[in-house]
């Protein structure tokens, strides 16, 4: 030891804890699949952090250990150690470097969060109308008024209610979708324990989300009974659904294919089943599916809709994976049909 | 290595009339104004909270052993989720490392006989045992399955019976918390010895400043917000029910009003332990006393304005969002300041591995970790994708089980010959502490993947794909609670049988290793007087062996 | 571990051990009387409480259409004696205390039995007003945070009378207080004002803002 000066050492020890930081912020397969366009920009700003965690840990953890080692009681020695107790230029620096570090990720995160569009939960309501004729003009068949008149379908946002929905928190138009309408618009409801997937335009409601790839959409999100919160975890993004409140996500998918929908807040005791899926379809498969469904539940009458729903494992929110545990959850056709009237009017204690 | 076990024997006095008999076992069943009494009465109450926390614990691991609910009812797992952390929470932490040290330490630390209000201090600790009551006996309703966060309407439509018990449990719990912060305060300001300057004052009493002074802030606002949830259930209003005009998010407000800065009464009292052990055991002048107390009452003031970092999903607008990030981030700053100031404090030491360093040592080790992961939360962008998932899971219990449980091991490890005059097992305290490291990481950092993949917490069945590594958190699990048995057994061993311990065992400073060991009933028969900071090692070489005569003649004697 | 034969906490401090035992006890008795500032601690802390319900009070207003309600207004003549009775009875309880500063337990008792009447007086009108507002607790938002928050004060307006009474309970042995040993008599006239303050700022959220 004595041969290689303290200095070279440090320098050396310097270098090799910054690249195995570096290696390790970007190679640590903690994050799954990036499937919306916030997805890198969250990653990213984990990756960084990670990154100076990753040093930060080395650097104290090496040091307890090697003091640990280094400055153990001698067998026989009972005095007392060196009587430091302070240096003012070292504690100023170690209180200015995590100050530095910490305004540093502030900022960072401030840059991130403006771009995923957290900054502007709510705007998209002002372009109501123009998104409204926007999506009716690329729909491939007729609105969602058609399939109203007497039997209103169940929870069926029309396109006036959409336009009013204002989502007062979450995630709006980031930075590539500024001053655009959203491409198509979903009203998402939480219920104990499933979610609805509501497209005003078209009149089809669903317990799975279908979306076109490479498109802006907005999820409207509110809950029926209790919060929920919609979570996939492929596109990073994560809003509660409030009873009483109107919040919202917007993003453009980035990756054909199917992810979980999640509900991250504790909403009773099949919390835990409350899941259902998202399938980014391309533009084509996604125009096909709208057709059929549309198609489908023109020919039926609500209840059937909401038998449906509970019965059918493809339009069963929660898959096949808690099928065991419907009648327990309490979904049945009665409770979805219960979800008629608007949320003003269900009473909490059912 | 030998343990300290050679009691001062020489220059027994005559136990002068004023000086009261010891306490028999039965009265620390009774409502005794003793504060080393109540202070026992904290720690074992305290102890017992936590084993049956622990118990339910290890009900949810087997129940997350596999995907499917087959173990317990979804119900069962949410009441036990629930009153899980409730417990280790309001039944353990914060009684042990407030009520408990608190109590025990706190006046012997600033040479007083007593806490500035006795029957205050007693009243505040049987508030406890009824509020336990309530919280076990709401299991035969049920039991609240709402969460400890109880967030409305949730917990406005589920168990209500059960759920009215538990606000009623943490109203009482909150009013003892309440009650003890005002004594603490008081005693510390008012009753320190005259010769003890403010920069003499161990670093124990001023984290227990910072924390009387947020729990004293924070704790009334929860109770508000309790207040109106029971309303909520009970008698017909609508606060929270936003079909009739009310507003769930309030809730959230309120509750994490208090409940963040909880989070700090939970580590700011162990912060305090840490800075007591670590000089001991290193024989080292605590590094950077000044920027240690500060910190303390920086992180107290700071704590206060975080609380919007839970609800960064929750109905909160873009600039409520930016701002508890930035002021979520300079936490780290003063905490990070104690963790270095520990860790230089180690630096040049002469450590002993004696069992209050080790868990010490892996508090350091384990809150780096924990801290880390909470820079990460800080960032809002980031908590979007985690919250409420198993990564935070992963971190609080970091912090919390990482953090203070390993802290309040450290201080039972240091204190226990103070408290019963009885040495522990040292060989014992390495087993319990390298299960107890072992188990904490294989329990909790694959936690931190699960999460970030797409684990939702608080679920008692989740997608198969997770399956491998809850296995791997459940085994660990066990591990956690097998490692409850040694120390269980080093416990009631010593404290029955172990070797007498003298007045000062660990040769430390600080005034509560100035008298015996227990303390007498009015813990000296002379008030000591100042003459040295708290934590001098090594600062008056040659001393041990000069003062050696002197010592015979007036050390306080052992009984 | 180190065998510790050899204390070195003697190098710390020094016990003073010529100090006779009657000394010890006479120091130990004279420790300050802190009560006055653990009362201070605790208003301030359960003043908090109060600001919980003055934070929700002002949300929920904030987030309404109406406030208060059609059909829930306030009136305003019979609070506003009320208030005028409640913040002179500060200024009378204050009388009762110089009194016993001068020796004068007469005085003291005379204003004290004066404001636990005002004090009195101030919780039958609250009950009166609760009686004829023609809506209940659970009425609507605002009634709830209406009964809710007067309810909590006047729960603390009735403790601060028991206060009172108690001190005049205890003003009855001759000698109790005096101007030299009243910390009692203070205690409950802080409480009073504390109740008083809570009050002041309850009226105007509840009663005065409502009409804007």
């Amino acid at each position: 030891m004595k041969q290689i000066p303290a200095p070279l050492l440090t320098l050396i020890a310097g270098v090799v804890i910054t690249l195995a930081s570096l290696w390790l912020g970007y190679n640590h397969g903690l994050l799954p699949e990036q499937a919306s366009e916030q997805a890198p920009l969250v990653d990213e700003l984990f990756n960084v952090m990670m990154v100076i965690s990753t040093a930060l840990f080395i650097v104290v953890q090496g040091m307890i250990i090697w003091f640990m080692i280094r400055y153990r009681q001698r067998a026989g020695d009972d005095t007392d150690g060196i009587p430091v107790d302070g240096n003012l230029p070292l504690e100023a620096l170690w209180t200015a470097i995590p100050a530095v570090l910490v305004i540093g990720i502030g900022v960072y995160s401030v840059e991130v969060f403006q771009e995923m569009g957290g900054l502007s939960p709510g705007s998209h309501p002002m372009m109501g109308h123009q998104h409204a004729a926007a999506v009716v003009a690329q729909a491939p068949s007729p609105d969602g008024q058609s399939i109203g008149g007497d039997t209103m379908p169940l929870m069926a946002m029309t396109e006036a209610e959409a336009a009013d929905f204002d989502p007062q928190y979450g995630f709006g138009a980031g930075t590539s979708m500024m001053g655009n309408a959203p491409d198509v618009t979903v009203a998402v409801t939480g219920m104990q324990y499933a979610w609805l997937f509501n497209y005003p335009n078209s009149g089809i409601m669903t317990g799975e989300l279908h979306i076109p790839v490479g498109k802006d959409v907005q999820l409207d999100l509110t809950a029926q009974d209790v919060i929920h919160s919609f979570w996939v975890p492929q596109f990073r993004l994560k809003q509660d659904a409030l009873p009483g409140q109107q919040t919202g996500l917007r993003f453009r998918a980035t990756k054909v294919g199917t992810y979980p929908v999640v509900c991250a807040e504790l909403c009773g005791s099949y919390h835990g089943g409350m899941r259902s899926q998202v399938i980014v379809h391309t533009q084509d498969e996604y125009d096909a599916w709208l057709e059929e469904n549309q198609v489908a539940q023109a020919e039926t009458s609500p209840d059937v809709v909401a038998a449906n729903l509970s019965k059918n494992s493809s339009m069963l929110p929660t898959g096949d994976f808690l099928q065991p545990y419907v009648a327990e959850m309490g979904i049945t056709p009665e409770a979805i049909a219960h979800l008629h009237p608007p949320a003003s009017e269900v009473d909490s204690a059912s | 290595m030998a343990q300290a076990q050679v009691p001062v024997e020489t220059g027994v006095i005559a136990t002068p009339a004023h000086v009261h008999e010891p306490w028999k076992w039965y009265d620390y069943f009774t409502f005794n104004i003793d504060h080393k009494v109540i202070g026992i009465q904290y720690l074992v109450l305290a102890f017992v909270f936590y084993l049956i926390g622990g118990l339910m614990a290890v009900a949810m691991r087997t129940e997350l052993a596999t995907a499917d609910p087959d173990f317990i009812s979804p119900a069962l797992y949410n009441a036990f989720l629930t009153n899980h952390g409730t417990i280790m929470i309001f039944f353990w932490v914060v009684p042990a490392a407030i009520g408990g040290f608190g109590n025990f330490l706190v006046p012997l630390m600033v040479g007083a006989r007593d806490m500035a209000f006795p029957k205050l201090n007693a009243i505040a600790f049987w508030l406890n045992p009824p509020a336990g009551a309530l919280l076990l006996g709401s299991f035969f309703f049920g039991g609240a399955q709402s969460g400890w966060t109880s967030y409305p309407p949730l917990s406005a439509i589920t168990a209500n019976t059960a759920q009215s018990m538990w606000i009623l449990a943490l109203v009482l719990v909150g009013s003892s918390s309440i009650l003890g912060s005002v004594n603490f305060l008081i005693t510390i300001f008012f009753m320190k010895v005259p010769s003890m300057r403010w920069d003499q004052l161990p670093l124990y009493c001023w984290s227990m400043v910072a924390t009387s002074v947020l729990a004293l802030v924070s704790t009334p606002v929860l109770a508000a917000g309790l207040t109106l949830l029971l309303f909520d259930i009970n008698f017909g209003t609508s606060f929270f029910k936003p079909e009739e005009g009310g507003n769930v998010v309030i809730y959230q407000h309120l509750f994490w009003f208090y409940s963040h800065p909880a989070v700090y009464l939970m580590i700011l009292p162990i912060f305090g332990v840490m800075s007591e052990v670590i000089p001991v055991h290193a024989r080292k002048p605590i590094f950077g006393y000044k920027a240690i107390a500060y910190s303390s009452l920086a992180i107290c003031l700071l704590g206060l304005f975080v609380w919007v970092h839970h609800m960064f999903t929750s109905g909160t607008p873009p600039w409520m969002r930016l701002f508890f990030t930035i002021s979520t981030l300079i936490v780290a700053v003063p905490t990070g300041v104690k963790i270095f100031s520990w860790v230089a404090t180690l630096w040049g030491g002469k450590i002993r591995y004696t069992g209050a360093m080790l868990f010490a040592v892996g508090l350091l080790s384990m809150f780096v970790l924990g801290g880390l992961s909470g820079v990460t939360l800080g960032a809002a962008p980031f908590d979007v994708h985690v919250h409420d998932t198993y990564y935070v899971v992963a971190h609080f219990h970091y912090v919390l089980f990482g953090g203070s449980v390993f802290g309040l091991y450290a201080g039972i490890y240091h204190w226990f010959p103070k408290i019963t005059g009885r040495m522990m097992n040292e060989t014992w305290a390495r087993v319990h502490f390298v299960l107890t490291f072992i188990g904490t990481n294989i329990t909790f950092l694959p936690m931190h993947q699960l999460g970030m993949h797409g684990m939702p917490r608080r679920v008692a069945m989740y997608d198969p794909q997770f399956e491998a590594l809850n296995k791997l958190c459940t085994f660990g699990a066990f591990v956690l609670a097998f490692s409850i048995l040694p120390f269980l057994f080093n416990v009631i061993w010593s404290w029955s049988k172990g070797p007498k311990a003298s007045g000062n065992p660990w040769n430390a400073l600080t005034l509560e290793w100035t008298t015996d060991s227990p303390p007498i009933v009015e813990n000296w028969e002379v008030l000591p007087v100042v003459t040295h900071g708290p934590y001098d090692y090594g600062m008056n070489v040659g001393l041990n062996g000069q003062v050696e005569p002197v010592e015979e003649a007036i050390a306080p004697h052992s009984s | 571990m180190q065998g510790s034969t050899v204390p070195s906490e003697t190098s710390e401090v020094l016990i003073d051990g010529a100090m006779p035992a009657e000394a010890i006890a006479h120091e130990h008795e004279a420790h300050p009387d802190l009560r006055v500032w653990g009362l201070l601690t605790f208003l301030a802390s359960e003043s908090l409480m109060f600001g919980g319900f003055f934070a929700t009070y002002l949300l929920l207003r904030g987030a309404a259409a109406q406030w208060p309600p059609e059909g829930t207004e306030v009136e305003l003549l019979l609070p506003t004696i009320n208030t005028v009775i409640l913040v002179s009875s500060s200024f009378v309880i204050h009388l009762g205390d110089t009194a016993v500063k001068k020796n004068d337990v007469k005085g003291l008792r005379l204003w004290y039995i004066v404001t636990a009447v005002m004090g009195i007086v101030f919780l039958a009108g609250q009950v009166y007003e609760y009686a004829t507002l023609g809506y209940g607790l659970k009425s609507n938002i605002f009634a709830n945070c209406f009964y809710l928050m007067t309810g909590f004060h006047g729960l603390h307006v009735f403790i601060g009378v028991c206060l009172i009474l108690g001190v005049l309970w205890r003003s009855r042995r001759s000698g109790h207080y005096s101007s030299s040993h009243h910390t009692g008599v203070e205690m409950a006239e802080i409480y009073w004002h504390f109740v008083d303050i809570i009050w002041i700022v309850l009226f105007t959220l509840l009663y005065i803002l409502t009409r804007f």
